[in-house]
């Protein structure tokens, strides 16, 4: 297996592998922490800004970044008598030792309303039940935090974030079954909202009236990797009459 | 006013819906951030050389049939080609050949018969799909409800319209359909016997030793569940180590172990970021052989290594663009002849 280990300031260790044949991944180890995935981002909002010759597209994660590059492209480039994925993983030892942490992002903070009552929260029983506290406490824990927006995956606009409080993180069910747009759910101590009908197997507590994805619109999804989120509880009756955007 | 009435005939019309056919083309790039997945034809070798073959850009949109297959009216004279999947094609009750251009005259009827080998055929027109891009692509991402035709599967009275049009009477005459003289050379270096060639992934070492003996040695089934999002395979394997894995990125031919120890490949239409080990990866070049297989169907792994994986990606692509400079040739010659006979009725 071909990786290269490689160190970067403040003694944070990369990796490089690859996936198949037209794959990289630069890897900063299978941790969630919000300091790693501040730094994979802004890996990949440089990379998007100056990409790598022959990139077709960058993919931040947890605690990686994954570019995928064209290597018939590349191969013309630098000659038949050499590899692709040497040339790749030079470059990229070279992006390393680049301080990219400066790249533009802001970060947004956005607040999501929520209707957990039980016909949307259908988990939120079970898991009182489970822990031991009331339903009550559940949703007040729940919305009284700040959440990290740590990567868009799974489906379309479906945001991984973090971190949960642990009287309330929770196992994800161990069969998935169909769940609607606008779901909440916890699995172990993340937190995330289905964007579109989808098998799933996280406890879902609730649903929003936001559209968490909208394929007609320029900004596709409501969340990006690095945005904050929070949020507050709502009713039957709001959620029904909710007109706004998020707040 | 006749002109007018011609262009709304130039289309193709779905007679009779298959069970999940979409238009595709080599796939969605650049949104994978966004959980957009890339999609795409599931075998990209037949899906270029069907439009190789009737001379158009590797990137026109397709259509991908799955068997039982749509029943498609022409509603022009058409020129199109099939590659892939065998499902017996006829012209109005004629058979037809896959891997070659076939001009076929207004108001004929593409059916597919019988199933024959593979799991997936594509058909590629000279006259080209007229479907929007969403995000870059012509690809049909079913989930999301984007791309291709109206972001789904192909139903009955769907109308695609056609962009260019082109004049077959010459060589046509009286008939229905005709086959074109040139062919795509199918098999370039692997047949369907071959092992499918993998490079090992990240979590390679979360398999026992034993574990890695079995993946290489023997014999894997491909389940009942497998489509465009991924093959269950029947067979079973365990972890070495009890580890948790944080999502992180897989793509189109990774092989997942999951908790219960089964394997899952990966294939077009799969998630943007998964939290199971990736045992291994299958390279772009045996992907097409893989997207031919169906539930029965047996496989076996070898493993390779980066070196020699793009080296046959190279490869595979160098007699792709060999086939697209001689489909190009071809169909100059053709039109020169068109030339030729036209000329003749000129005089």
């Amino acid at each position: 297996m071909i990786n290269f280990i490689g160190e970067m300031d403040h003694n944070l260790r990369y990796k490089i592998f690859f996936i198949g044949d037209s794959i990289a991944t630069i890897d900063f180890g299978n941790v969630i922490d919000e300091e790693i995935n501040r730094r994979s981002i802004a890996l990949f909002n440089y990379l998007t800004q100056h990409p790598v010759e022959g990139m077709i597209e960058a993919i931040p994660a947890y605690s990686s970044v994954t570019i995928y590059y064209d290597v018939a492209l590349l191969r013309k480039k630098i000659g038949q008598q050499k590899k692709v994925y040497e040339w790749l993983q030079s470059e990229l030892q070279k992006l390393m030792r680049l301080d990219f942490t400066n790249s533009p992002f802001e970060a947004r903070l956005v607040r999501i309303p929520v209707c957990y009552e039980n016909e949307f929260g259908i988990d939120l029983q079970w898991m009182a039940e489970q822990k031991n506290i009331s339903q009550e406490e559940i949703i007040q824990i729940h919305s009284s935090k700040r959440y990290r927006v740590y990567m868009i995956g799974f489906l379309p606009g479906f945001a991984y974030m973090g971190e949960v409080d642990d009287q309330i993180a929770t196992p994800r069910k161990k069969q998935p079954r169909p769940v609607v747009p606008g779901s909440v759910g916890i699995a172990g101590k993340q937190t995330g909202v289905y964007p579109l009908y989808s098998p799933g197997g996280w406890q879902i507590i609730g649903r929003t009236p936001l559209k968490m994805f909208d394929k007609n619109k320029d900004e596709l999804c409501l969340l990006r990797a690095g945005d904050y989120v929070e949020f507050f509880a709502i009713t039957r009756d709001e959620f029904e009459n909710y007109q706004g955007g998020s707040i | 006013m006749w002109n007018f009435l011609q262009l709304h005939e130039m289309s193709l019309r779905i007679i009779k819906a298959g069970v999940f056919d979409t238009v595709q083309d080599l796939g969605r790039f650049g949104f994978q951030h966004l959980g957009i997945n890339p999609g795409g034809a599931m075998d990209r070798f037949a899906a270029q050389s069907a439009n190789m073959l009737v001379g158009n850009s590797i990137y026109e949109p397709v259509i991908e049939l799955h068997f039982p297959a749509s029943i498609l009216l022409f509603e022009c004279e058409t020129m199109f080609a099939l590659g892939g999947a065998d499902f017996s094609a006829t012209i109005n009750g004629d058979d037809i050949p896959l891997w070659q251009p076939i001009v076929a005259a207004k108001n004929s009827i593409l059916q597919f018969q019988k199933w024959k080998q593979g799991a997936r055929c594509y058909l590629a027109i000279r006259e080209k799909l007229n479907i929007e891009k969403w995000l870059h692509s012509y690809s049909t991402n079913v989930k999301a409800g984007g791309g291709g035709f109206n972001g789904r599967t192909l139903q009955k009275d769907d109308v695609i319209a056609f962009t260019e049009k082109h004049d077959y009477k010459w060589l046509l005459k009286e008939e229905d359909v005709r086959i074109l003289k040139w062919k795509a050379d199918i098999l370039w270096n692997i047949t369907p016997t071959d092992r499918i060639a993998v490079t090992p992934g990240n979590e390679w070492d979360w398999l026992t030793d034993g574990a890695k003996n079995k993946f290489l040695k023997e014999a894997f089934v491909i389940g009942s569940l497998a489509d465009r999002m991924g093959y269950r395979l029947q067979g079973e394997l365990m972890p070495k180590q009890d580890g948790e894995l944080i999502s992180s990125v897989v793509s189109f031919g990774t092989i997942q172990l999951l908790p219960n120890g089964e394997l899952i490949i990966l294939m077009a239409d799969h998630q943007t970021a998964g939290g199971y080990p990736r045992i291994a990866h299958v390279v772009s070049a045996h992907l097409p052989l893989l997207a031919q297989k169906q539930p029965g169907d047996k496989i076996y792994f070898r493993l390779t290594d980066q070196p020699r994986a793009e080296d046959l990606f190279v490869q595979q692509n160098q007699h792709l663009l060999q086939l697209q400079n001689a489909c190009k040739f071809k169909l100059e010659e053709f039109l020169h002849e068109k030339q030729k006979v036209e000329n003749f009725q000129n005089k």
